[in-house]
């Protein structure tokens, strides 16, 4: 009886334990739930909301995605209206008031960075524009350490306890991410000023931080299917201008770069683009090794 | 690596110390003591010296890198801030456009066979018309509401107001209220506006029992289980405009419902939503248009209770959850309803009042496939069952039949982007004992300015 008892006590203090040690974490891509996994560590427990292979335009606001949102403590996200189609709907249907905007629990990355391509005019004859800028942040890995200081802060934040241990694995991330940028960006020296095709404008960031020269975009407008009438421009303005490499994400359509690959003798490049895009890209190191090993050889 | 070698040198001389001591005389020893200690001391300053000035330098190079990220950002900041005016915190105002081009082998004296319905229900005028055009005004009011108002444009210039509700956003332990105007929570259709509808009408058993769709005014309570499989119960209690009644001017409610969904995913290409609701009513003078024993068309008026259930079910699948290039999309509601109260045949005419009871039901399935990027296919089939009607010494003006009313759709829609959609639609409609309706519907679905988010 009295072993009952016993372990009965420590099952419970256990269970209680682990109830309260994870902070349940809400992230809406992939790589900001790897990133939280890396300062957090066993201190929280991370839900990511879409997966790599998945369209982010295109998350509908799905049960299972309510159900998470709940139970969330800290929501992390890109913002730049990225989830304007189903995070609004996702909030006002968890009745989970501390993840609400404006509230701590509310986290969006975007607004820490330097936003690329913010539209000089808002018209929707423009497609599928975002107002604040391109919100595909995550491709530019000093995006990534601008936001992993804010969110170690706001880790801090939410969970005071534990402020010291977000602080602590963030300058262990820090350094880590600081010498693998070193790397990176001698490794991307040979890549500066070559010519591609994107698919979708979902890689402005990478472009940017590589000095890769994008000549075109298989979508004529953003969010648009590619037309068979502006792939044809797409291969007289190549002809002029000619470009190494197609690049677009795992999750795009890849009937329209193979179409332009076959026609041009050009050759396409899958990219991660998030963690998890890749069989390789397990996490943000990865992510990145793994992007630039594929534009490399690419390049070749 | 300097830190660490001079204490051990210190330690390992201090060690060698008594060897020596006892070849030499005291005085040698103290000599010997006095240096070493003078040594370590001075070691000892110099090292802190040395770490001063590192942690210096580091708090300084930390500094600097700290005011380059500050200018950063500020410099993003200048770039992205735009002139702030009085319109800044307007709310999100869409607007839906919708137009329709009808081709149909009956006339427009749509009833459905055995069925006392009301509200909005038919396929419409023939020939070129306005659909209903949608002005929605969203926004939250402050941290604790969120807000909006819906106002459907009728073709025929009559305005009506959809939706105006506010809902709170602060509530604990996953509450939700809401109070104002609103699509009750039954069903699935229920809730979803119709210019996200699959198909241009919505189906035969929601005409017949919720007199198309049913909003009301009243609050609802709604909670979210803390647990990963999705559950959500809630309640709503409202004054019963059903069916374009008036609803009750009493104390209290005249409308209760229940309902309960539950929903999850099956890996990562499929999730589903399933639901049970109870709506009881108590509609008086819902009209509805009917054709009697002499083949006349009549309206008729229905005042009592009415209790309706739903079971509804909804499972989508995309591959790896990416519904871009392909995605498919099955739905289904069964509906039953329980109504009794006086019926008054022929309002405008003879105007007899007498007992009414019915037990009657309903369902439609359909399936939406998405065959390739901006192209969806549909198919849909419904049937109503007559079920029981009894319509005591209105039996002899109203035939009683066993006829079961049923349709089915099928669709073609193209979306040339997520704000533009045309569909073509065909379907075969006997909700008419006495006639057959072949529709031919082409419609235009177009959306302005700040599109919220969509329900699953």
């Amino acid at each position: 009886m009295k072993k009952v008892f016993y372990v009965l006590t420590v099952a419970l203090a256990l269970s209680a334990q682990s109830a309260q040690a994870a902070l349940n974490l809400f992230a809406c891509e992939p790589e900001w739930g790897s990133l939280a996994q890396e300062l957090g560590g066993d201190k929280v427990s991370v839900y990511n909301a879409t997966q790599a292979l998945q369209d982010v335009h295109r998350v509908q606001a799905k049960p299972s995605l309510i159900a998470k949102a709940r139970n969330a403590d800290l929501l992390v996200c890109t913002g730049l209206e990225l989830e304007i189609g189903w995070l609004p709907m996702v909030l006002r249907q968890a009745g989970n008031a501390t993840i609400q905007p404006g509230k701590p629990g509310y986290f969006e990355a975007g607004i820490h960075v330097p936003r690329l391509e913010i539209p000089a005019r808002l018209d929707r004859a423009d497609g599928d524009v975002h107002a604040l800028g391109n919100p595909h942040i995550q491709t530019d890995p000093h995006n990534i350490a601008k936001v992993a200081e804010a969110l170690a802060k706001r880790l801090g934040e939410v969970d005071p306890a534990n402020a010291s241990f977000y602080q602590t694995r963030y300058r262990s991330f820090a350094q880590r991410w600081n010498e693998a940028m070193q790397r990176w960006e001698s490794q991307a020296a040979a890549l500066k000023g070559v010519a591609i095709v994107e698919h979708h404008k979902g890689f402005p960031y990478l472009i940017h931080w590589i000095g890769l020269e994008e000549v075109a975009t298989l979508e004529p407008k953003p969010g648009v299917e590619p037309s068979s009438g502006h792939l044809t421009e797409i291969m007289t303005k190549l002809q002029q201008r000619p470009a190494r490499m197609v690049i677009r994400a795992a999750y795009n359509d890849g009937r329209a770069s193979a179409w332009l690959a076959e026609k041009t003798g050009i050759k396409t490049v899958v990219l991660p683009f998030t963690v998890g895009g890749t069989d390789r890209a397990t996490d943000l190191f990865v992510l990145f090794d793994d992007t630039l090993q594929r534009l490399l050889e690419a390049a070749r | 690596m300097l830190q660490q070698k001079l204490p051990a040198l210190a330690v390992a001389l201090l060690c060698a110390a008594p060897a020596l001591a006892t070849a030499n005389d005291d005085a040698e020893l103290e000599k010997i003591r006095a240096e070493i200690q003078q040594m370590k001391q001075s070691y000892e300053a110099r090292i802190q010296s040395l770490e001063s000035k590192l942690e210096q330098a580091q708090a300084s190079a930390g500094a600097a890198e700290k005011s380059a990220a500050k200018a950063e950002t500020a410099a993003a900041e200048a770039s992205t801030r735009t002139t702030v005016s009085g319109n800044a915190f307007n709310p999100g105002i869409s607007l839906i456009l919708s137009g329709i081009y009808a081709n149909r082998s009956q006339d427009s004296d749509y009833h459905i066979t055995g069925f006392q319905t009301g509200g909005e229900i038919g396929p419409g005028l023939r020939g070129l018309s306005l659909a209903e055009s949608e002005l929605g005004i969203y926004a939250n009011i402050d941290h604790y509401f969120y807000g909006g108002l819906n106002l459907a444009l009728a073709p025929d210039n009559s305005v009506g107001v959809e939706e105006a509700f506010i809902q709170t956003t602060a509530l604990p332990a996953g509450l939700t209220l809401k109070a104002g105007r609103f699509f009750s929570g039954i069903g699935y259709l229920n809730e979803q506006h119709a210019h996200t509808w699959d198909f241009v009408d919505n189906p035969l058993a929601y005409q017949a029992f919720l007199g198309g769709q049913y909003g009301d005014d009243g609050v609802q309570i709604k909670w979210v289980a803390p647990t990963d499989l999705f559950i959500e119960l809630g309640a709503e209690a409202g004054r019963g405009r059903i069916a374009d009644t008036e609803g009750k001017d009493k104390n209290g409610a005249a409308m209760g419902s229940l309902f309960a969904h539950v929903g999850s995913d099956i890996g990562i290409s499929h999730s589903w939503r399933a639901g049970l609701s109870y709506l009881r009513t108590s509609p008086s003078h819902r009209q509805s248009p009917d054709l009697d024993a002499a083949g006349a068309f009549v309206t008729n008026e229905f005042s009592g209770n009415s209790r309706l259930w739903i079971a509804d079910f909804v499972w989508k699948w995309a591959p790896n959850g990416n519904s871009h290039v392909t995605n498919f999309k099955l739905q289904g509601e069964y509906l039953h309803r329980s109504e009794s109260g006086n019926l008054t045949y022929d309002v405008d005419g003879a105007a007899n009042t007498d007992r009414y009871h019915a037990n009657q039901s309903g369902w439609y399935a359909q399936g939406i496939y998405q065959f390739m990027p901006n192209w969806r296919a549909g198919l849909r089939y419904e049937r109503l069952d007559a079920g029981r009607t009894a319509y005591a010494s209105n039996n002899g003006n109203l035939l009683l039949s066993d006829y079961n009313p049923d349709r089915l759709s099928v669709m073609l829609d193209y979306s040339p982007s997520e704000y533009s959609r045309v569909r073509l639609q065909l379907a075969r409609d006997k909700s008419r004992e006495e006639a057959t309706d072949n529709q031919l519907f082409v419609q235009y679905i177009m959306s302005l300015g700040a599109h919220g988010a969509h329900r699953f």
